[in-house]
């Protein structure tokens, strides 16, 4: 009895649980191929790829750029992170003094600071430096936002790494900046794996700030343009739901191939 | 090496924050250039305005109650999922991957599944023999579908850290306590669940943060509505100055919200904390 259930009631569990988070991703691809003229259930999935939908999506290019500008706008902000995020970490992680201890609270309450809590005076902040619908404003606000999480992961992963190195290029007489880009930060690859995933992700999947920061049409990321399919008054639910698909693939695609690193990424620092 | 980080949290962070409280304590409408001090008029009409006690209600509806959830169904997977039997990997995967989508897509896609016309659940419910349902116009259905819709979403990345919690425990004990023909629930109770707290204390923290914070999903799916009753206080924020044009009103609520979340993380955390097993 035992074993059969090993044998057949576990997959058959597993493969239940798996259909229910995979409902309405099917459900969705469903709607984008299927024809707004074809009003068979969703459930049912079309035995046609219909394109016209994706095609409709498209056509007017605006969500070309928005693919665009939120790649030019994660590039950006990864690099700004992994850049200052592993600098700011490094005295963290190396030196024991009150003041550290105190910075390192900093950034923890930082990390806490609900988005939608400081986006009106940040609005003003940002009108003041001229930043308002400009790819730096946004990428600083970013930058600025995910950057105590990085910190954090950062300076976890160099209390891990033996101080000797350091001390050997010290006595060789190496600067500090000098000693943490050359000796410091090629040993960091893995955790800067993890935070150019998460971080990437994030901003790819970040809808407050553009919201907010980037009202042209010609600045808009994806969340924002994928809100506009869906909320104009002539909502083309087909075209919509393309459009989703379509933002969708890309995030999918990187998480199939970087499987090991998401989870990695996920989990390090959370459990230790 | 403190500078860039500093120069960042100082301008877009403390800066704002302390232009937040000063913009509390005015009337100013978002846009124009007058506006005067009304001293704590905003704070109490805050307290007074049924429509903020209900997003705050929701709030902790979101908040608290997805993070129970979350947290109880995602040990369950692990716990499930920590076990070997063939398709394991792929439901791992297919757990996790909605947490990779923005969850203001996952909210229009989840419009497609509850619409009353061509609804994917309400096809189910004729198949039934059951009669269609307006899911999103009753407001205590609607919360209750954007709390299971986020946990859905989410409860992938409780799970992930809790089998990697599940993983770090060493081995021998369990061994130990089979010697000692210790019973499964026992297993659980005294081994599993006191070592996996570091698990727990991630899991809490960040699903409460996450959960106090529900903001896209929310916008997706209902816009608030009905009338004001599914907001969120981040989603209520929005609206008072958006589409009330009440930026001095917003701003005292986004530093009620900002207290609220500081003080109850922190809260959590030095229970959690107390309880904490090393080994």
């Amino acid at each position: 009895m035992r074993r059969r259930m090993r044998q057949f009631g576990l997959p058959v569990l597993g493969l239940a649980i798996a259909c229910l988070h995979l409902i309405p991703l099917y459900i969705v691809v469903s709607v984008s191929f299927k024809r707004m003229t074809d009003l068979s259930s969703r459930w049912h999935f079309p035995n046609y790829f219909y394109f016209g939908q994706f095609h409709d999506a498209l056509a007017d290019g605006r969500l070309f750029k928005a693919f665009g500008n939120t790649l030019t706008i994660m590039a950006v902000t990864a690099v700004l992170l992994v850049l200052i995020g592993s600098l700011s970490a490094y005295p963290l992680a190396r030196i024991r003094s009150r003041f550290n201890r105190i910075w390192m609270s900093v950034v923890l309450g930082v990390m806490m600071v609900p988005t939608l809590s400081v986006i009106v005076p940040l609005y003003g902040t940002l009108q003041q430096f001229g930043a308002i619908n400009t790819f730096w404003g946004i990428i600083a606000v970013l930058t600025a936002f995910n950057l105590p999480l990085c910190i954090f992961l950062y300076a976890n992963f160099i209390r891990s790494i033996p101080r000797e190195l350091d001390e050997a290029a010290k006595v060789d007489g190496c600067g500090h900046y000098r000693l943490f880009y050359t000796i410091v930060l090629p040993q960091l690859k893995p955790v800067t794996a993890a935070v150019l995933i998460l971080k990437g992700l994030k901003v790819w999947n970040d809808y407050e700030f553009p919201l907010y920061f980037l009202q042209k049409p010609d600045n808009m990321t994806i969340t924002l343009a994928i809100s506009r399919f869906f909320s104009d008054t002539s909502s083309n639910f087909g075209a919509a739901s393309a459009a989703a698909v379509l933002a969708v693939v890309p995030v999918i695609a990187a998480f199939l191939a970087l499987q090991k690193y998401f989870v990695a990424g996920l989990t390090d620092g959370a459990v230790k | 090496m403190y500078v860039p980080a500093a120069v960042l949290f100082g301008i877009f962070v403390f800066y704002p924050l302390l232009s937040g409280v000063r913009i509390s304590f005015t009337d100013w409408n978002g846009y124009s250039q007058h506006f005067s001090y009304v001293g704590f008029d905003n704070y109490r009409r805050l307290f007074a305005d049924a429509n903020i006690r209900t997003a705050f209600i929701n709030t902790l509806i979101y908040g608290i109650g997805s993070t129970i959830i979350q947290n109880v169904w995602g040990l369950l997977y692990a716990l499930l999922l920590n076990r070997k039997f063939a398709g394991r990997t792929f439901t791992r995967a297919a757990v996790y991957l909605p947490v990779m989508i923005s969850g203001l897509i996952m909210g229009y896609i989840w419009y497609f599944m509850l619409q009353y016309s061509a609804g994917a659940i309400n096809d189910v419910m004729t198949l039934l023999g059951l009669p269609r349902v307006d899911w999103l116009a009753d407001n205590h259905r609607a919360v209750g579908f954007i709390l299971f819709i986020t946990s859905l979403q989410y409860v992938g990345q409780a799970m992930i850290i809790y089998l990697a919690g599940l993983q770090s425990i060493p081995q021998a004990y369990y061994e130990a306590a089979q010697i000692d023909g210790v019973r499964v629930w026992s297993k659980f109770r005294h081994i599993t669940l006191p070592l996996l707290s570091p698990a727990i204390i991630t899991n809490v923290t960040l699903k409460l943060i996450g959960g106090l914070q529900l903001f896209d999903l929310v916008m997706a799916l209902t816009a608030g509505g009905p009338g004001l009753s599914t907001h969120s206080l981040s989603t209520m924020i929005n609206y008072l100055y958006f589409v009330s044009q009440n930026a001095g009103y917003s701003a005292t609520l986004g530093i009620a919200l900002f207290v609220f979340i500081m003080a109850l993380t922190i809260m959590v955390n030095r229970v959690l904390y107390r309880k904490e097993v090393e080994h």
